[in-house]
């Protein structure tokens, strides 16, 4: 800063403080009461340090599940894990395929090819949620992970990310596989891919964050309860009658909920900001 | 922009494009069409039969109170959200942004709110101020106000706009702080030398020099709370109580499966899609010409 003033230095970490106490506390208390038992919670006296149910909820949470929903977590947190991984993959290499032929190939209709696509930018899943339920349930692919995965890819951010990216790479790279006799395939597995990684890692980063959290389309598409997944479980602990909510448990799922996407923007924060920005502009 | 070097033949590429536009055309295109095609019919309540009935769906929508309840109450909750998400995320960005290395390590800590669900960011602040077992309702309730979201309708949008406004504080604060840390330094050293103070210099130099990013981060906000916060409501009001959280795409959804109206909720689907496109194509004028890559 311009001037060296220890107060508003003092301000500034104060208010950063407080803000991450205000972000953080939410949290805080949930993981506090996945550690007591119902009664505790329920008495509304809950103690701001932890009980030592811990063990107890977390297996039980895991393994057997609450009383409403009766399903173990552990079966929910697969089903979220196999969506996000699909999603994630799924769509970095439907579009890594199409921007490699968008950018890198002449042929006919291929303004027309990106536009088609560029369009889906536009248009939430959520806008257009009855018709795809129809085609997905027409197709039979309802209580299906291809029917969870396929409808959440068809968007153009991917593709749009990896023609940016394309278009930085200098031409002369080319000209010199070209030289070195590679083709269309040789150029990308030696050349194009190797480069990509970085980019790959980060769409992949931002698209399991966005698998893992979605709402409305598992909701709406998976029947059995065993196909759900933990986000959409998670409301069933609570929607119940008051009092048979198990709030201990439901906090417990909410942790569980919150640690695998959590972790992956933690650890791979770089690579996030990265896909987080490009993805947007 | 054109690649110099290209490869030739036209089957090569036909083919990767291919499962992207198989995608593409089955399940984005072929429903978005049905919903437009959709929004001009009216079925029987069986679903056996449908008849062309024009503008109808629209026209009905219209007449409909709940209509306009619920634009007012998206209206508001955007408004609420955006206000909140936005000024808080810029506090923020500005203090980090004075000590490079601190700002790192807040960085961290405040960034992870964008990974937790929706619909788990709800469920967190229903159990905060769940009226009889909520650590933080007690005390409000202690003051002697009968908090209750659960039953009055400001209470369940104040719950709902704080935990909205909490999960997207930090994709805002990413954003800001990226576009204050692109502030030449020069440029504010420039303004303490003609001897502007602090507040001055945040208000003449450095928000003008941030207006892109922050038109950006209205218009992915405003979508944000538009779609996203689908999640936040099922969890925390369930439109409720008494319709007053319902809002346009919440309606969409109970008009559909629990009013068994297709024709009027596909037409709701076709006036979102019209403001959704409307927001995106105003944020990238905007943006193409403000912005330099």
């Amino acid at each position: 800063m311009v001037e060296n003033r220890p107060f508003a230095q003092f301000m500034a970490y104060l208010t950063l403080v407080i803000g991450v106490i205000v972000v953080a506390f939410p949290v805080y208390l949930a993981i506090m009461a996945s550690t007591f038992d119902a009664a505790t919670i329920i008495n509304g006296n809950m103690p701001l340090i932890p009980g030592d149910q811990a063990v107890e909820n977390y297996t039980r949470t895991l393994f057997y599940g609450g009383k409403q929903a009766r399903e173990p977590v552990m079966g929910m947190m697969i089903n979220s894990m196999i969506m996000a991984m699909g999603i994630a993959l799924g769509k970095i290499l439907i579009s890594i395929l199409s921007a490699y032929a968008v950018v890198y190939f002449k042929f006919p209709f291929r303004k027309t090819a990106f536009w088609i696509i560029f369009i889906t930018l536009m248009l939430p899943v959520e806008v257009r949620i009855y018709p795809t339920y129809k085609i997905v349930a027409d197709l039979g692919l309802l209580d299906t992970y291809v029917g969870l995965i396929m409808p959440l890819i068809a968007s153009a951010t991917g593709t749009l990310l990896f023609r940016q990216f394309f278009m930085t790479i200098p031409d002369e790279l080319l000209e010199a596989s070209k030289i070195d006799g590679a083709g269309a395939f040789r150029f990308f597995k030696d050349t194009l891919l190797p480069l990509s990684m970085t980019t790959i890692a980060a769409l992949f980063v931002i698209q399991f964050i966005y698998g893992w959290n979605q709402y409305l389309w598992p909701l709406l598409i998976t029947t059995k309860s065993s196909m759900q997944t933990i986000v959409i479980g998670i409301k069933k602990m609570i929607t119940t009658t008051d009092a048979l909510t198990e709030w201990q448990i439901a906090m417990t799922t909410a942790v569980l909920a919150m640690v695998p996407p959590v972790l992956v923007v933690i650890f791979m924060q770089r690579l996030f900001v990265k896909g987080l920005v490009e993805t947007e502009k | 922009m054109e690649k110099r070097a290209h490869f030739s033949g036209w089957t090569l590429p036909l083919l990767l494009i291919l499962p992207q536009m198989a995608i593409t055309v089955i399940f984005f295109y072929w429903p978005a069409s049905q919903a437009i095609w959709q929004s001009f019919l009216r079925e029987d309540a069986f679903g056996l039969s449908s008849e062309f009935v024009g503008f109808e769906n629209y026209l009905g929508l219209f007449e409909q109170p709940e209509y306009y309840r619920a634009m007012v109450t998206t209206v508001i909750f955007s408004s609420l959200v955006a206000f909140f998400s936005m000024s808080c995320a810029l506090l923020l960005a500005t203090q980090a942004d004075k000590n490079i290395r601190a700002g790192h390590a807040f960085k961290t800590l405040l960034i992870w709110p964008y990974a937790v669900a929706p619909a788990i960011a709800g469920v967190l602040w229903i159990f905060m101020f769940h009226p009889t077992l909520g650590t933080l309702a007690r005390p409000i309730r202690a003051i002697g106000i009968d908090w209750n979201p659960m039953l009055n309708g400001t209470h369940a949008m104040i719950l709902l706009v704080l935990s909205a406004t909490w999960k997207h504080v930090s994709y805002n604060f990413l954003f800001f702080l990226a576009g204050l840390q692109a502030i030449p330094r020069s440029v504010i050293e420039a303004g303490a030398i003609d001897g502007a103070g602090p507040m001055r210099r945040f208000w003449t130099i450095v928000f003008p020099l941030l207006s892109p990013t922050t038109f950006f981060l209205l218009v992915v906000t405003v979508v944000y709370v538009f779609f996203e916060t689908f999640g936040i409501i099922d969890a925390v009001t369930g439109g409720g109580p008494a319709g007053q959280t319902t809002t346009l795409v919440y309606k969409v959804y109970a008009d559909g499966r629990l009013g068994g109206d297709l024709g009027g909720s596909a037409a709701q689907s076709v006036i979102l899609m019209i403001i959704v496109i409307a927001l995106t194509a105003i944020q990238f004028r905007y943006v193409e010409r403000k912005v330099q890559y």
